[in-house]
This record gives C-alpha cells, sequence and structure tokens, in this order.
C-alpha cells in the first residue's frame, strides 16, 4: 500500500487517509451494528449496508465482476427477502427474546471453539507451496469467472432465476 | 450430447419465460414434460453414448457422464416426469403451473450439472440450485406448515453449505485444485498421512449427511416431506434428497477422496443407525406421508451402508437401491397424494376400507411397499440382496444381520400402513369417494410398472446399468 517505510500504511501518498482503509473499517463498523442490532429489520438494513460496502472495496480492488454480484444479489435481492420475510414474522415478547438469546448462546458455545481447532489444523497443515496460488493461474475475478468457472456462472443465474420465479410467487400472492 | 442435457433446460426456461410474450408460457409443462422423458429413455436405453462421450469441454469446464450418472440421470428424468404429471391435479391455477414446470426446469438443469460436473467446487454451486429450488417448491402452496418446513429445511440445510465449503476450501488447500482428479490423486499421494484431505472429507461428509437426511441429521426431513404441496413430497423423497445427499457422497467418495478406512466405517455405522431407527419410527407414526418419510430416512440407510461396505457388488446394489427407492418411493407418495386428493387427509387413523373405492391406487401401493421391503420378483429385492451379499461376503456380519433385520421392520409398518388404509371397512364418511383420475393413475402404473419390469428383466438391467457402476471403484 505504500512504497516509503516511514509512511504508515494506512495513508496514502498525499498523506491523506487512504480510500480502502476508509472503506475497511466501514465494512467493520457495518458489519459489527448488524450483528449487535437488536431489531430484524435493523439488522437487514446493517447486512444491505455492509454489501454494499464490500462492493464499492472490490470495485476498487479492480473486481467489478464480484462487485455487481455483491450488489445486485447481497444489496439487492437478499435484502428484499429478508425485508418480506421480517414482514411476515411475529415481535417476540421480552421474555421470549431473552429466553431465546440464551438458548442461542447455551448451543453455540462450540463455534468459535471449533473454528480456533480447524485454524490450527489449516495453519499447521498447510502446503507451503499451493499450485492453486501459484503464477500462471489467474487471481482476477473477472478472468477467474469467465475464463476458468464459467460452467458455475451458469450455476450462478440459475440460482438468480430460482430468486426471480420466488419474488414472483411472493408478489402474486400480494396481489390476492 | 451430454452438455445438452444441461442446456437443453436452460434453453426451455427462457423461451417459456420470455416477458414480452404471454405464448410460450403455455409450453412451459408440455415442454418441460418432453425434456424429463426423453432424459429417461435416453439413459436407460442409450446409456454407452452417454458414457462413450467421455470427458468433454463445457464451458470452461469439464463434464463428464460415468455409469452412475447415467442412472441417477434416469432416475431425474422418470421422477420429474412423474412430478410434473401429478402437479397437473394439484396446481390447476393455470396461473401457477407455468411457475411451478420453470422450477421443476431449473431443477432439472441443477440436478443434471451435479450428477456431470467433474469438480468439487461446480458440485457445491450445482447443490446450491437444487437446494435452492426445493424451498422454493416446498412452500410453493404458500400455506404456513409448508412455510415453517421449508424455513427448517432451510436452516439445516444452511448449516450443510456451510461445512461443504469448508470442506473445498480445505480440499484447494490441501490439494491446489477444485477438480475431482486431481484432489484424487493428491488423496492418493498423501494416503493416512494427509491431514488436510481428511478434514476435507470429514466436513464435506458431514454437510452429505444432512443433506441425505441420515439419523441423527434428519431432524428437517419429516417436516419437509409430510408438509410439502403432494407433487413436491415426490420430488423431494423421489430425487432431491439422492441428488443433492446421496449421489455426492458415492462422487466425492469414488472420484475424489477415496474409500478411506475410518469413512467407510462412518458410513456404514450411520447407514445401519439410519436403518433401524428410521423403520422405528416408521412404525409408531399415524400420518402416512410421515411414515413415508421415516422409510425414506431407514432406506437410504441401506444405500449408504452399501456404500460404506466398498465392494464392487455392494456398491452396484447400493446405486441400484438408489434408483429403486427414487421410483418405489415416489410411488408411494403418489399413493400419498392420490389419496390426500379424494380424502383430504393423510392421517392414517381417519382412513380405512380404501381399497373398495380405490382398488387402482390400493394395487399399486402393494406393489410399492413390497419392492420397499424387498420381495421378489421385485426390483427392491435385487438390490437388497446385492447389497446384504457384499456385507456377508466382506464380513461385516452383523451389518448384513442389522440391514435384514431391518428389511423385516419395514414388511411390517407398511403391511399396518395397508392394513390401516386400505384394508377392513370403509370409515364413516369416506363411503362417496371413487378412484383418482387418469393422471395420476398414469403416474401410478408408470411408476408401478418400473418397479416390477426392473425386477423381472433385472438380468438386463443388471449387465446394462448396475454391474458397471461395480466397476468403478477400480479406477
Amino acid at each position: 500500500m505504500g512504497s516509503a517505510n516511514t509512511r504508515p500504511a494506512y495513508r496514502d501518498a498525499h498523506g491523506k487517509i487512504d480510500m480502502d482503509t476508509l472503506l475497511v473499517l466501514a465494512l467493520l463498523l457495518a458489519s459489527v451494528w448488524t450483528v449487535s442490532t437488536a431489531r430484524l429489520l435493523r439488522s437487514v438494513i446493517g447486512l444491505g449496508l455492509t454489501s454494499a460496502v464490500l462492493a464499492a472495496a472490490l470495485f476498487r480492488l479492480e473486481a467489478p465482476l464480484a462487485g455487481v454480484f455483491e450488489l445486485s444479489v447481497c444489496a439487492a435481492l437478499v435484502s428484499v427477502i429478508f425485508v418480506m420475510t421480517v414482514a411476515v414474522t411475529q415481535r417476540l415478547t421480552k421474555d421470549d427474546l431473552s429466553a431465546r438469546q440464551r438458548q442461542m448462546l447455551k448451543r453455540s458455545w462450540p463455534i468459535p471453539l471449533l473454528v480456533a481447532v480447524v485454524a490450527v489444523v489449516i495453519f499447521r497443515h498447510r502446503t507451503p507451496a499451493n499450485p492453486f496460488f501459484a503464477t500462471g493461474i489467474s487471481t482476477d475475478v473477472r478472468s477467474m469467472l469467465w475464463n476458468e468457472r464459467q460452467l458455475d456462472l451458469v450455476g450462478e443465474m440459475l440460482v438468480l432465476l430460482a430468486g426471480a420465479f420466488a419474488t414472483v410467487m411472493l408478489f402474486k400472492e400480494a396481489k390476492k | 450430447m451430454v452438455s445438452s442435457l444441461i442446456l437443453a433446460p436452460i434453453a426451455v426456461l427462457v423461451i417459456v419465460n420470455l416477458p414480452a410474450l404471454r405464448w410460450p408460457k403455455k409450453l412451459a409443462y408440455p415442454s418441460a414434460l418432453f425434456l424429463f422423458a426423453a432424459q429417461t429413455l435416453l439413459a436407460v436405453f442409450s446409456p454407452k453414448a452417454l458414457i462413450y462421450a467421455g470427458e468433454t469441454s463445457f464451458l470452461s469446464l469439464k463434464i463428464r457422464a460415468d455409469a452412475l450418472s447415467v442412472l441417477s440421470l434416469a432416475s431425474i428424468g422418470l421422477v420429474l416426469f412423474v412430478v410434473a404429471l401429478s402437479g397437473r391435479v394439484f396446481f390447476r391455477d393455470r396461473q401457477v403451473r407455468p411457475d411451478f414446470a420453470s422450477l421443476l426446469l431449473v431443477a432439472l438443469a441443477g440436478m443434471n450439472a451435479a450428477v456431470l460436473a467433474t469438480d468439487l467446487f461446480s458440485l457445491y454451486v450445482f447443490i446450491e440450485v437444487v437446494a435452492i429450488t426445493s424451498y422454493l417448491l416446498i412452500a410453493f402452496d404458500k400455506k404456513s406448515p409448508a412455510m415453517a418446513a421449508a424455513f427448517q429445511y432451510l436452516a439445516l440445510s444452511a448449516l450443510a453449505t456451510t461445512l461443504l465449503l469448508g470442506g473445498v476450501a480445505i480440499a484447494i488447500l490441501s490439494a491446489g485444485t477444485t477438480s475431482l482428479d486431481g484432489i484424487y490423486a493428491a488423496s492418493q499421494r498423501t494416503g493416512s498421512s494427509g491431514l488436510l484431505t481428511h478434514l476435507a472429507l470429514a466436513l464435506f461428509g458431514a454437510g452429505l449427511l444432512i443433506k441425505s437426511g441420515l439419523v441423527p441429521f434428519h431432524g428437517w426431513l419429516p417436516a419437509a416431506y409430510s408438509k410439502a404441496p403432494a407433487p413436491v413430497s415426490v420430488l423431494l423423497a423421489g430425487i432431491v434428497t439422492k441428488i443433492s445427499g446421496v449421489y455426492m457422497l458415492f462422487r466425492v467418495v469414488l472420484s475424489a477422496f477415496g474409500f478411506q478406512p475410518w469413512f467407510r466405517e462412518v458410513l456404514l455405522l450411520f447407514g445401519a443407525i439410519s436403518i433401524v431407527a428410521g423403520a422405528v419410527a416408521a412404525i409408531g407414526e399415524n400420518d402416512f406421508k410421515k411414515m413415508l418419510a421415516y422409510s425414506s430416512i431407514s432406506q437410504v440407510g441401506y444405500i449408504v451402508v452399501g456404500l460404506g461396505c466398498a465392494t464392487p457388488i455392494a456398491l452396484a446394489g447400493a446405486a441400484f437401491h438408489f434408483f429403486n427407492h427414487a421410483v418405489f418411493k415416489a410411488l408411494l407418495f403418489v399413493n400419498a397424494a392420490s389419496i390426500e386428493n379424494r380424502a383430504s387427509t393423510t392421517d392414517m387413523r381417519e382412513l380405512g376400507g380404501l381399497s373398495e373405492r380405490m382398488p387402482f391406487t390400493g394395487a399399486t401401493c402393494v406393489v410399492g411397499l413390497l419392492s420397499a421391503a424387498g420381495i421378489p420378483p421385485l426390483a427392491g429385492f435385487w438390490s437388497k440382496l446385492m447389497i446384504l451379499g457384499g456385507l456377508w461376503y466382506a464380513g461385516y456380519h452383523g451389518y448384513a444381520i442389522v440391514a435384514l433385520g431391518g428389511s423385516l421392520l419395514t414388511l411390517g409398518y407398511f403391511l399396518i400402513m395397508q392394513k390401516k388404509v386400505f384394508f377392513g371397512k370403509i370409515k364413516d364418511g369416506l363411503g362417496g369417494l371413487g378412484e383418482v383420475g387418469r393422471t395420476l393413475c398414469i403416474s401410478q402404473a408408470l411408476l408401478a410398472s418400473v418397479t416390477i419390469a426392473s425386477g423381472i428383466f433385472f438380468p438386463w438391467v443388471l449387465q446394462t446399468l448396475v454391474l458397471p457402476i461395480g466397476t468403478l471403484m477400480v479406477k
């Protein structure tokens, strides 16, 4: 990010705070807000915002296709589906909510432990020269998707089509 | 020709949903039926044409049909054909039918691509296509119980998805590629010392056990099967769970990670537990569709035990049971759908003596249950015999006895069902019922005929479709 050793990594050549750093900070703030807010609707908005910031970061990283996918699918389509779901659910009472939170906490305590164990195993046993990351294989997302993973793009398109049918189904019901 | 199995449904899907035109929508149903029938006939009567086409480049990745893919393609085409037929009865609204046919086409494209893919990440992508289509189809009639079942399926499926994606990521770290051949080569190279390979297999395997609905990962399955609209229950029980769970287990073991000894033990153990637990739960169940759902858990247990046995004969038997279970379970769910269509309930306590009023449904139900219980000469007998024989000769006598006992339990709970629903005096309020219409009768007749024919013509089926699967073990 910087060529001179004296300049901190988060500042650009003009000494101003780097845009990428700002985006990462915004991403962090938006995601923390998403998981910490008590209201589902705010959480959905936070998730949409997180996706939008991530899309901006992807555009800056010269991965416009990934940015478009992130913006259209995660920030737009998924948010719409979540808002619809929230609209048809009922609010829990305070007692129910705290009971549910305690239950969730009880069930999910092994997850960080599991993640830590998996991380340790991966880093201890990682292959030093992994051909996947070797030069010669493109790390550009556009090239990766269009030149090497076209079949997977067909899958993504089918997912989008299924999402479109779902939205049509829901609107048909709303008209009735 | 192989790539057309993926391209044709997508092309039809796009044409029938062109936004500016209305007339192509009318073609959605007949063209979907045509594609399903054509695929079944192609896979059954011309398997060598598909297999000899070899590995072909398709959209920058490789696709390939082997003997296992061909049997799966036949199952997919047949079950989707029956689902589309029965959908005509249950979704009478002409506005809704094209959406249903379109979702079936998305499912067809997703399942075909999953069956033909030779890349672990592509497998993951297309499993997701099938899963998303399934959520939508379960909730298709927008009734509350179906919505709840769809959400339950989505929640557990999301967990499975996370595990699968974790498995893919670790496979990349260990093998440096996502191609199945590359992962297989890396797992052979590292052998038992490749910890990351084992971790990838463990994560991928755990995700697929959830998708297969094996005990103790079966929580989502009874609700999803019983609360979904009747034709969707046929689809889920007949093929979706098998492709997104069981087929993928076959594929990752045969083509990517190999028969790792510890994973074989896991498959044998979970398979045997599922055979017994599914059968015991089915005995105590009063709802016809839920009973069939528990029966599915038990029958999938047989397939997984056959895979875990890892001998060519057991493997071929397991794959044949995969096909048989798709057919006879689809038949039994069409029977349940027929009863729901006429009596508006599937609660067996409210049913009785229906064979007087619905003789054709009663008779085809007998064919389905006898095949499920492994009674000769029906197809289920031969596949179970191959699995049992494979287990016995491989030295797994305990598992063979469990499988045999499970078959007796299967016969027991199905006879109880037949007695409660079809035999005895007709229950009050059911006297005015009649046989279901032509469309559902054709669906039943088709599936019953396939069950009987693949049992009677077993030597031909064995030589053409089943035995070549056993040879896949020799790589």
